[in-house]
């Protein structure tokens, strides 16, 4: 009977209603603001086409958070590896080859975040605003500043599996996002790593004590939002069959706000990735429903402002009422 | 239980450690045998965190050596991992838990039940922490269970917890980093019962502290340190405790030199 109790009451728990209630309510606000847009079951598959790039980074991101540090630089890892996967899949006609490529330069590039936050103690949200001009500058240089498109890729198997659209209509890289989220909270809930992951955020002296390395598993993290972030610039790359140096930049504030909406804790230790999920959609759902309901896309910022705000003191509020 | 192969459960020899100019510990010689608890008293900057921290592998000392159960331990490769599989638990003040994290997370963190590729058994852990505070801890009402969070627990209950935890592996010797700091009195009566609780079992203890009248409740042998050195070393029964008190109030005010034995 406790357990049941304590479950209920359980502020992770309530967080995740708390984030639902807020999607269900912005929902309905644009079906009553937006009738013809919200109404219809376009805007849903509008929304599974748009809302995975940032999805897929917020998943990773959400790790890191959670581990008590920040990313900053995962919209540049995005840019420059999604330019090595262009660059591969045009000079080596292999698109799985580029696509390795791509998730290895996220991987390394999330190691040397990783190896300089532990080893040099300059706390992540420095150190990876130093990387994120780095990752960009290297992409600007490298590419020529120039914009690389691949209109011969739409319709091949690669395209169709990454991004293509199931039964004419469900896109694919919803699928896919689903299916990392899926994956993701399994690792993180039931997984020694995601266990590790949570308290080395939560204490990181406990979990030094208890023998836990705490350097690799935060080595890991940085590493899981590179390589994320890759995977997310292969989608987007093939979605717009385009791509461009300053591509990644627009997702920052918006994959960062999906992650504090989902509910994780700004102070590191707690977060579910099914929170990230609803934050993604929240944030990709006001920015299509302000439009939608004629207010101008000046206002999309405004009231994304708000919900993240209004989530950020309501989750800080659950946590001091169950203290006291 | 406890076999009596050994002499000595732990022997510290002439260890010494700096932290840059700092020096923490100095030629210290301490030993603990199997069935005892002993109390380690010192102000604040004494050297006693230092000293649980080599036994516990969290950094190696510049010099010495350490033996556990009469075996010399390779400092080089020493770890808390290897600490833990040697049977040696430490509880450390405000840093046992994590606060956010229910209570069988806590209990298993760094020793999960996992399948061969790392996926947590979360259903036998929190069985396990289920019995763990119904056997070892004694919690039995307040609503308290495997999923409490560690911020819900007093901190009486969170040092029974990290103590049940160390019981719960077996361990031959617990080590007790301030277990009664900012406990009200109740709280500090809970804790000494698990510490009684421990002897019973026939397990070792070391307290720190430095509230000598709450070590005087359970230790059978006291180590004062000062400044990194060891200063004085009484059985229980050579000692009362006033006269414990006067002497490391004596080193308190700047007397250095060896008072006892």
């Amino acid at each position: 009977m406790s357990l049941k109790k304590s479950t209920f009451f359980n502020a992770r728990v309530y967080k995740t209603y708390a984030v639902i209630i807020v999607y269900v309510l912005l929902m309905v606000i644009f079906m009553i603001t937006a009738p013809k847009t919200f109404t219809g079951y376009k805007i849903c598959l509008a929304f599974l086409s748009t809302v995975p790039f940032s999805l897929i980074m917020a998943l990773g991101l959400t790790f890191v958070i959670i581990a008590g540090e920040i990313d900053l630089s995962f919209p540049s890892s995005m840019a420059l590896s999604g330019f090595a996967f262009m660059y591969l899949y045009i000079h080596l006609k292999n698109s799985i080859v580029a696509l390795l490529a791509c998730i290895a330069v996220g991987i390394i590039i999330g190691f040397i975040n990783g190896i300089i936050v532990t080893k040099t103690k300059v706390p992540s949200i420095v150190a990876t605003l130093a990387t994120s001009f780095i990752w960009a500058g290297l992409s600007v240089v490298i590419s020529g500043g120039i914009q690389i498109n691949i209109p011969a890729s739409r319709g091949s198997l690669f395209y169709n599996v990454l991004v293509g659209r199931i039964a004419g209509l469900i896109p694919a890289q919803s699928l896919w996002a689903f299916g990392l989220a899926i994956i993701m909270a399994f690792i993180l809930n039931r997984h020694r790593f995601g266990e590790h992951v949570m308290f080395v955020g939560d204490n990181r002296e406990t979990s030094k004590m208890l023998g836990i390395n705490v350097d690799r598993t935060l080595i890991s993290v940085f590493i899981l939002n590179g390589a994320l972030a890759s995977f997310s610039s292969v989608l987007l790359g093939l979605e717009y069959v385009t791509w461009w140096p300053t591509q990644g930049p627009g997702f920052l504030l918006i994959t960062i706000a999906a992650v504090f909406i989902g509910g994780t804790s700004i102070y590191g230790g707690e977060g579910t990735m099914l929170g990230t999920v609803i934050g993604a959609f929240i944030v990709g759902s006001i920015t299509a429903g302000v439009v939608a309901s004629g207010a101008g896309g000046s206002w999309t910022q405004l009231i994304v402002g708000i919900v993240m705000l209004l989530a950020v003191v309501f989750n800080n509020n659950i946590i001091r009422v169950r203290k006291s | 239980m406890a076999d009596s192969k050994y002499i000595n459960l732990v022997e510290m020899r002439n260890i010494s450690k700096s932290f840059g100019k700092v020096i923490a510990l100095k030629n210290i010689n301490f030993k603990v045998s199997s069935n005892e608890v002993v109390g380690i008293i010192g102000d604040n900057g004494a050297g006693k965190s230092t000293l649980i921290k080599i036994l516990m592998g969290v950094y190696p000392p510049d010099t010495g050596e350490v033996f556990i159960r009469d075996m010399s331990i390779q400092l080089s490769h020493y770890s808390a991992k290897i600490a833990h599989e040697l049977r040696i638990e430490a509880v450390y003040q405000e840093k046992a838990l994590g606060e956010k994290q229910p209570l069988w997370r806590n209990i298993f963190l760094g020793r999960q039940i996992t399948n061969r590729v790392g996926f947590i058994d979360t259903k036998k852990e929190r069985e396990e922490t289920e019995r763990i505070m119904k056997n070892l801890i004694g919690f039995r009402s307040k609503g308290i269970n495997s999923e409490s969070r560690v911020s819900e627990l007093s901190g009486g209950e969170r040092q029974g917890v990290a103590i049940g935890r160390a019981m719960y592996f077996d361990a031959d010797l617990i080590i007790l980093d301030e277990p009664t700091n900012a406990l009200s009195i109740k709280e500090v009566g809970k804790v000494i019962n698990f510490i009684k609780q421990i002897k019973d079992t026939g397990k070792s203890c070391i307290m720190i502290s430095h509230n000598m009248s709450e070590e005087y409740l359970v230790a059978d042998r006291f180590v004062i340190l000062d400044r990194g050195e060891i200063v004085g070393e009484y059985k229980k029964e050579e000692v009362t405790l006033s006269e414990l008190s006067s002497k490391l109030l004596k080193i308190a005010n700047g007397n250095t030199e060896k008072v006892g034995a």
